[in-house]
């Protein structure tokens, strides 16, 4: 292995797993307050969409990003009011707002850049002096794009709210047990809301990253089944963003392994290197699994009174 | 109406007209609990005819604002649109055509749903049936007779759906595993394992083909069709499994047990029904459907499979089975619905040099307008004041207040 091909493949991996990793953050906030949020992948989508259109009249990607999250939370907004605030099914919204976000997007490139394609420069990363000229290290740990950094803050951030403060409880709290939230005073709803707000607003970020980031333009359905995968994640982590944070790198290492092999003249089907960690999981669950954890109250809309 | 008894009966008005401009329009007759407890069959049907076409009506009046927005016109595109996919035979033939894998799906999701399994693997089942299918087809054909190809093939389809289930079934059987991680999984995997087959195990070698493909199926070899039109048996198929499914729900002990799980697990543990069996049975004959849907959609309409085709339309059946509260009839109605707004869709949409994403986009509104015309019913039938409502009869009284 030499220098060149570690280079690539840790930073592939990293740039891989960076938009599973917020929208997967989201996600496991959502869950954690009770609410599934199957529109994830469309809040990507919207995301990547919003992000690339500020960022091209902008052109500044970290207004792209405040963009994409934008778009991302917008779109959560009619999770907000459908599945939290009325209490309709969170599935079939869900699904809904993907397949709505997949229209929206695909119509409005279309309609904007079905001709010209622009691109986006390359995005910024850090030149630090000396660290960033270390073989291998300095451009894997000192030479991403700043984004990856915020990504990684945020992981521990949401870990240590979740685990370590007030919020973090009434999150948990509401998706075991609405009604003794509810009764301990705390606003339900609120909570909800917000959580849903902030899986949007990840999502939408996660989405930028990919069109910002990634590849420089946006393509109708560009997050190519991202989302799903990130609910999974998110599900399986166990509501631990660490856990969610170690599972995106191993996926995002399968992903780049794939190329890397592929550059080398080894030829793997990326269809076996992408399903793998998935049957690593299940076969792990099958061994294992017997203490399944998910918020008691997932999926379960609240409403005051009832039941 | 009894909340509101108290309350003069100007407000008794107010609630009645804006409760019923957001629900739909419904009759004032039915206000009375009395009356809409008491409604006839017909009165049923009409009410649910007001709550599709309603979100229908606004649906295609958002997506008009973007075709106007975008600088066609919406109505001689929704002209097209309905031309194409109804009033056209051969537009008429293609939606009817589409109905049968939705169909077979939404049986597949039927059983789940009303067992309370959420199997959102279809896609997996789907695609791994249709992959074997379109591989063993065409090579069968030779050896054997069509008839049995036929029925050969869709056993295989439907065998291998309900497989790609089992997994999924034991962990919630065995480990109350939660199913949506990992029928999702398992679809990943079956997509990615379909994609896999086409391309190495199945692949049509000849030369001059671009994207990796399956051989193809002689059209004379295809599931006959119906009454000298390219409509497939499949749709009969389709319509058979609903109905079946819709019958196994509502009229045998299986069905009921299925409810029982489906409504309460403690309940059904009390109950001494067996909830491991319940469960892996659903999972099996759920998959079973799925993957008969991908066998029927290659067997029917492609002949074959190409290495990048997947339609998801186990994705789209979701919603539409669910709020058609597992019931069968109105899943064949709504089916109807969402493959009419699919084929006039993406004819339309060529036509206007659209992207033909954009019928999604109709689908959805329908969709998301649909769950909330649902709500603002369910809310009004429990005598529930809307939130605008509300805030109009507090506005009023507050006037009241203020004249006294």
């Amino acid at each position: 292995m030499s220098e060149a091909l570690i280079t690539a493949l840790l930073v592939g991996a990293i740039a891989a797993s960076v938009p599973l990793m917020l929208a997967g953050l989201g996600e496991l906030i959502s869950e954690r307050a009770g609410v599934l949020n199957v529109g994830l992948e469309g809040m990507m989508l919207m995301g990547a969409y919003g992000g690339f259109v500020v960022a091209l009249a902008t052109g500044s990607t970290w207004m792209g990003f405040v963009g994409g999250a934008v778009a991302g939370g917008l779109v959560s907004l009619v999770m907000v009011v459908l599945c939290v605030r009325w209490g309709l099914d969170q599935i079939v919204v869900g699904i809904g707002i993907l397949l709505g976000a997949e229209g929206l997007t695909s119509l409005l490139h279309a309609a904007q850049f079905a001709n010209t394609y622009p691109r986006l420069g390359k995005a910024a990363a850090p030149s630090i002096p000396w660290f960033s000229d270390i073989p291998v290290v300095g451009r894997v740990v000192f030479g991403e794009p700043y984004m990856v950094y915020v990504t990684l803050i945020a992981v521990f951030v949401a870990g240590w709210v979740l685990r370590k403060t007030p919020w973090g409880l009434a999150i948990r709290a509401t998706g075991e047990s609405p009604e003794a939230v509810d009764a301990a005073g705390v606003n339900v709803v609120l909570v909800r809301s917000l959580a849903t707000l902030s899986a949007g607003v990840l999502a939408g970020l996660g989405g930028a990253y990919l069109s910002l980031v990634s590849s420089g333009n946006f393509i109708p359905l560009m997050t190519g089944g991202r989302g799903f995968m990130a609910l999974v994640l998110a599900m399986l982590a166990r509501g631990r963003p660490i856990w969610l944070a170690l599972g995106a790198l191993l996926f995002g290492f399968a992903t780049a392994l794939t190329t890397a092999l592929q550059i080398f003249g080894i030829d793997i089907r990326p269809e076996i290197v992408n399903s793998l960690p998935f049957v690593v999981v299940l076969v792990v669950l099958t061994l294992f699994g017997r203490d399944d954890y998910l918020p008691s109250s997932l999926a379960l809309p609240y409403v005051r009174g009832e039941r | 109406m009894k909340p509101t008894d108290t309350k003069p009966p100007e407000m008794t008005d107010e609630h009645t007209v804006v409760s019923d401009g957001l629900a739909g329009g419904l009759s004032n007759a039915e206000d009375t609990p009395g009356i809409s407890l008491g409604s006839s069959r017909m009165e049923k049907i009409r009410r649910s005819m007001l709550l599709t076409i309603l979100p229908l009506v606004a649906a295609m009046v958002v997506g008009g604002l973007f075709l106007f927005a975008l600088g066609r016109d919406p109505l001689a595109f929704y002209a097209t649109m309905i031309h194409r996919a109804i009033i056209s035979p051969s537009g008429l033939q293609e939606t009817l055509i589409r109905m049968a894998p939705l169909l077979l799906i939404s049986a597949g999701l039927i059983v789940a749903f009303s067992a309370g399994i959420w199997n959102l693997g279809g896609d997996g089942q789907f695609m791994l049936g249709a992959a074997l299918v379109g591989g063993l087809a065409a090579s069968s054909a030779e050896v054997m007779p069509r008839g049995l190809m036929l029925v050969l093939m869709l056993l295989i389809a439907g065998t291998l759906g309900a497989v790609w289930t089992i997994i999924p079934a034991v962990m919630k059987a065995r480990y109350g595993i939660n199913e949506i991680i990992t029928t999702l999984m398992m679809s990943f995997i079956g997509v990615n394992l379909a994609s896999l087959l086409v391309k190495v195990m199945f692949l049509d070698d000849r030369p001059g083909i671009q994207t990796p493909r399956t051989p193809v199926l002689d059209v004379a070899d295809r599931l006959p069709t119906l009454f000298g039109t390219r409509v497939h048996s499949g749709v009969i198929i389709g319509v058979v499994a609903v109905v079946g499914v819709h019958l196994l729900m509502t009229r045998t002990s299986l069905g009921l047990r299925l409810k029982v799980l489906g409504a309460n697990v403690k309940a059904a543990h009390h109950a001494g029904l067996g909830v491991s069996q319940l469960t892996i049975a659903t999972f099996l004959l759920s998959g079973m459907f799925m993957g008969l849907a991908g066998g029927v959609e290659v067997l029917g309409v492609q002949g074959f499979v190409r290495a990048d085709w997947n339609p998801s339309f186990g994705l789209v059946a979701v919603p539409l089975v669910f709020l058609a509260r597992m019931n069968g009839w109105v899943t064949i109605a709504f089916v109807f619905l969402l493959s009419v707004l699919s084929i006039g869709g993406e004819l339309a949409t060529r036509d206007a040099g659209l992207p033909n994403q954009f019928g999604l986009l109709i689908v959805a509104l329908v969709l998301l307008f649909m769950t909330v015309a649902e709500y603002f019913e369910s809310r009004r039938l429990r005598g529930e004041r809307t939130v605008w409502a509300t805030m109009a009869v507090r506005f009023l009284s507050r006037g009241d207040a203020a004249g006294e």
